[in-house]
């Protein structure tokens, strides 16, 4: 249950900001979760509700963004949707590819008052 | 702040020991366990539970835990602003709260500040530095990732024992609870420390930056650090080392590296244990290594037996030629 431990990082990098900016108040808070990052996003949702209790961000509206993996053949260069870490190339089965998207584990951004 | 629940703080939670060393500690972590379940308070016992919050919205709580279990709710609040708070307390304890909040409201200011960092930033950051540090000490350090009961403890023992004239290892063990791995590695007479996590799933950067200090290895020797036996969690924590090395047995499913693909392909090695029980499990070793060479095309494989010593040679020599080219 790494979520836990993510959650708290993701209030604390947020409460950070929000200091940094004199707000008294965090209103929102959005966050992209690749599809293969290996988090769980219910998980992660229900943390983020425990771990924002009693902070600036206590009542923040919380907007997980998922974002779809996608890879490159390193043989035929075609790019193509992964939803694992691992994955055969559609087009001439090559199982060697560099991933392009779908690790992200980010704040994008937050409101504050 | 615990993990698991959010209560505490990591000092109270997280205990760094050497073996022999304050051994009743083994208890430390029950606060935060009662803070959430009730019913462990078995025995006759008066808790108090101070909790400290960061932030302008602090308040204390004095938890008197008589098992009468009161349910009094007396709350006070003394708020110094002008409007409504809406506030929900969940707790099964007699209170007193004192809120003393000061708010400066610009009300209707909304602003949206553009972040873009990376989640794990802190701990990446902390990884960084550990790097820094074993680098500046020619330190060569292994992360041991791996389910419970891979026999991570055992190959350690073993490794230790067998290259003890050439190669000086020393070893942070990571477990949730007790010394108990600690005391085997401090039986082949290796330098430990052990971390325990308390209700954690893994190891960070903090926990192995505290660690280290605690152990002192020498300049230019061998780290071991002992993951917590999870094939989930660690793989997201970087902790500085120079390779992480999973460990699967062949008493598992021949399937796993594309079942938890994450851990593989962050490894760079991958021991196969227990090949001594082959005739005796369904075990495929050719289909678990097309498994996981689908997840790290990369990734360099040992079979072994940590108990009959079969395979140890060409593991040793890597780790000889590993510690000898990186330090």
């Amino acid at each position: 249950m790494h979520e836990m431990s993510l959650a708290l990082n993701i209030v604390e990098l947020a409460e950070q900001a929000a200091r940094d900016a004199d707000a008294t108040r965090i209103t929102a808070i959005e966050i992209d979760v690749g599809e293969i990052a290996g988090v769980m996003l219910d998980a992660l949702e229900f943390s983020l509700s425990v771990a924002t209790r009693s902070t600036l961000a206590e009542e923040a509206k919380l907007t997980l963004h998922l974002i779809p993996g996608s890879a490159k053949c390193k043989d035929c260069g075609r790019t193509f949707h992964i939803s694992e870490r691992w994955a055969v190339c559609p087009l001439c089965g090559g199982l060697s590819f560099d991933i392009l998207a779908g690790k992200e584990l980010t704040i994008k951004s937050i409101d504050i008052e | 702040m615990c993990d698991t629940c959010g209560c505490g703080d990591p000092e109270s939670l997280v205990t760094i020991r050497k073996p022999g060393e304050n051994e009743s500690i083994m208890d430390h972590n029950r606060g935060c366990d009662d803070h959430r379940h009730e019913e462990k308070h078995a025995e006759e016992a008066t808790h108090c539970h101070c909790h400290e919050h960061e932030g302008e919205h602090g308040h204390g709580h004095n938890h008197h835990n008589d098992h009468d279990h009161h349910h009094d709710h007396d709350h006070q609040h003394q708020h110094h602003h002008g409007h409504e708070h809406p506030h929900e307390h969940l707790h099964d304890h007699d209170h007193d709260h004192d809120h003393d909040h000061d708010h400066a409201h610009s009300q209707g200011q909304s602003r949206t500040i553009t972040l873009e960092q990376n989640v794990l930033l802190k701990n990446n950051l902390l990884a960084e530095r550990n790097r820094g540090y074993f680098a500046a000490k020619n330190l060569f350090v292994l992360n041991l990732v791996s389910s419970p009961g891979s026999r991570k403890t055992t190959l350690l023992e073993r490794t230790i024992t067998d290259l003890k004239s050439d190669q000086m290892i020393s070893v942070i063990e990571g477990d949730q609870q007790t010394l108990q791995d600690a005391n085997r590695i401090d039986a082949t007479g290796a330098p430990v420390v052990q971390i325990n996590t308390g209700t954690g799933c893994h190891l960070d950067a903090d926990m192995i930056q505290r660690a280290i200090k605690e152990l002192n290895p020498p300049d230019g020797s061998l780290v071991c650090i002992e993951n917590v036996g999870n094939l989930v969690c660690p793989a997201l924590f970087d902790l500085g080392e120079a390779h992480k090395v999973v460990i699967i047995s062949v008493t598992e499913g021949d399937d796993k590296p594309i079942k938890y693909p994450n851990m593989f392909a962050e490894s760079d090695v991958c021991i196969i244990n227990k090949i001594d029980l082959l005739p005796y499990v369904d075990f495929d070793v050719e289909r678990c290594v097309t498994y996981a060479r689908q997840v790290n095309r990369d990734l360099k494989f040992f079979q072994i037996s940590a108990k009959t010593g079969d395979g140890l040679k060409d593991w040793y020599q890597w780790l000889k030629t590993e510690a000898g080219t990186s330090v």
